[in-house]
């Protein structure tokens, strides 16, 4: 597991350039180039399980998905910021990505400490140290277990037409 | 009980009495916009589209604008399929290449009427709030969603509110009105709150709120809202949309908001924003002398007439300095029409410019006047983000039309209140 930290305002172009948005939407297509222009070895270094610590406003800018879908598609746990932007929120949300608002804990995190989550507790352990973080509301944690917006509604679809 | 403008409509349009910031409400929009990533967007649901059809066809706004013409192939093959689509499933609102930038043609198209309830796959579709509409940004996939559902879930913001006083002086113009705003209160200033403008707003043109709703989201704002007033049903009753075509939805007088502050628009200065934040705002003073090597005017934050004329006005006559490119880009076709009509197309041209077609390309590095490393572009945009223009080693600066046409004659970034001096 590794920790990549950021700090404020990490916008959508340096998460995901504008110049790709209309040649890029698959994942395969997408990978290469995320965060080219914040960390370069971002996309060549990062593993599955991997966590993101980052400032406030993360994800400022764009609607563009990509950055989302990207950060969920090479399996980073969990986006902790001390805040999200709304897009971004909402973007990552519809992925089934995880993101935990929760400043204490990005303050805490030195270098080297380990990080464990536990999703359904709402808690997160940075080093030695605990925190917690608010319950998300029912029809966004539906959203979210049910691995993103796209499987939640062609379920809600099919439940639907079988009704029918 | 006193009601925002939020609470309000959000009430409205999800059939309740009353809703309070925090709750999740669901609601249909009445219009949903998308634009060139219409491809990429019902490519995420075409079997289920076959299946089960467009839920509300006529909800669906499609404006091709960020790569027009197509720059290549696989654009090319973007928009053909997003024609195909069009014709499939029998989508009535849909404007091809060389219409304009989509928030524009939303608005001069009557879509983004007082009361209505927008959602849009671009962070910019805030700019209708300057028409007394509710309008928010979303993704991809949650436009793909509302193309199988026609509704989706909306959580009720928190509201500030704005008390403008006095007028601008020019050459200080809403754009510097804005970024002087998005200076003082940051990046995430206003994440996630929905944003009320009150007072000395019959000041401010249509064009003016245009501008300063655009820029709402560099704020971090789900949306910016203007009240309708004489000047709103003016403007909408010249494009054919009289006062019986839409129902304006306003906060109660004794609403209560989170934050409340008082911006004085006679002390609004010419500012900049300069590199790589919106919120990195400045006195023009500051930045004055820097080289400029690109001037780029037009946008769907300043494409509108009277930006082609505040930046014709500086340029009649006379010539861009050497060494730098004037670039600029009308809003829609029918803003570039009356730029024909009046001449100011012509000025600008004569001085060197060149004219582009309608559409965002060089906003988002996508098309056209992409900028080389040690680059600096000045720029009526909304956005100066590391790399946003096609490039991570050149630099962008924002400013208002005035500021922009007065770097491009001298080559430098200049103040627009030299030349009156001079």
């Amino acid at each position: 597991m590794s920790v990549w930290k950021y700090g404020d305002d990490i916008n959508t172009d340096m998460l995901f350039p504008g110049k790709y948005t209309y040649t890029c939407a698959t994942t395969d297509e997408i990978l290469p180039h995320l965060m080219e222009d914040l960390d370069p070895e971002f996309a060549k270094n990062v593993h599955a399980g991997d966590f993101l610590f980052v400032g406030k406003n993360f994800g400022c800018g764009s609607s563009r998905e990509q950055p989302a879908l990207g950060l969920k598609a090479v399996g980073i746990a969990a986006v902790v910021a001390k805040s999200f932007s709304r897009i971004f929120y909402r973007a990552a949300t519809n992925q089934g990505l995880l993101l935990v608002e929760c400043p204490k804990a990005v303050d805490a995190y030195q270098e080297g400490d380990t990080v464990e989550l536990e999703a359904e507790r709402g808690t997160i352990r940075v080093g030695d140290r605990t925190f917690s973080f608010p319950e998300l509301p029912e029809r966004i944690l539906a959203i979210r277990n049910a691995g993103g917006l796209l499987p939640y509604t062609f379920k809600l679809l099919e439940a639907r037409s079988a009704g029918e | 009980m006193p009601n925002t403008f939020a609470e309000k409509i959000l009430a409205h349009k999800a059939r309740r009495e009353h809703v309070a910031p925090g709750e999740i409400v669901t609601a249909k929009p009445d219009y949903m916009l998308t634009h060139d990533n219409t491809a990429a967007i019902i490519t995420k649901v075409a079997a289920q589209l076959e299946q089960y059809g467009v839920e509300r066809p006529d909800m669906h706004i499609i404006v091709l604008d960020h790569v027009v013409p197509a720059a290549n192939e696989k654009s090319a093959a973007n928009h053909k399929k997003i024609r195909a689509y069009v014709q499939r499933h029998n989508i009535p609102h849909f404007f091809d290449v060389g219409r304009g930038i989509c928030h524009q043609v939303v608005m001069e198209e009557g879509f983004a009427l007082p009361g209505k309830l927008l959602v849009g796959s671009d962070s910019h579709t805030c700019s209708y709030g300057a028409l007394g509409a509710f309008a928010t940004g979303i993704d991809r996939t949650e436009a793909a969603a509302l193309l199988l559902t026609g509704e989706t879930w909306f959580k009720v913001p928190k509201s500030y509110k704005i008390t403008l006083k006095g007028k601008l002086q020019s050459p200080a113009s809403a754009k510097d009105l804005i970024l002087t705003l998005i200076g003082r209160m940051r990046a995430d200033g206003a994440d996630y709150r929905a944003v009320e403008f009150h007072g000395a707003v019959a000041t401010l043109s249509m064009e003016d709120r245009m501008t300063i709703a655009n820029m709402g989201v560099e704020m971090g704002a789900k949306i910016f809202v203007f009240p309708v007033d004489r000047l709103t049903r003016e403007w909408l009753s010249g494009r054919g949309f009289g006062p019986d075509s839409y129902e304006p939805i306003w906060a109660d007088v004794a609403a209560t908001y989170e934050k409340e502050l008082e911006v004085d628009l006679s002390e609004i200065e010419p500012v900049v924003a300069l590199p790589h934040k919106v919120d990195n705002v400045h006195p023009v003073g500051e930045a004055v002398g820097q080289q400029v090597h690109q001037c780029l005017i037009g946008t769907c934050t300043n494409g509108r007439l009277s930006d082609l004329r505040a930046a014709a006005e500086i340029l009649k006559g006379k010539k861009v300095a050497p060494g730098v490119r004037l670039l600029v880009l009308p809003a829609s076709n029918e803003i570039l029409q009356e730029a024909m009509a009046a001449g100011i197309a012509s000025d600008l041209v004569a001085a060197g410019a060149v004219l582009l077609p309608v559409g965002c390309g060089p906003c988002l590095g996508a098309h056209q006047g992409v900028l080389a490393p040690g680059e600096r572009c000045i720029s009526t945009a909304n956005r100066n983000f590391k790399g946003r223009m096609g490039c991570k080693e050149a630099e962008i600066v924002l400013a208002s039309p005035a500021t922009v046409a007065a770097s491009a004659l001298t080559g430098v970034i200049t103040d627009p209140r030299q030349g009156a001096i001079s």
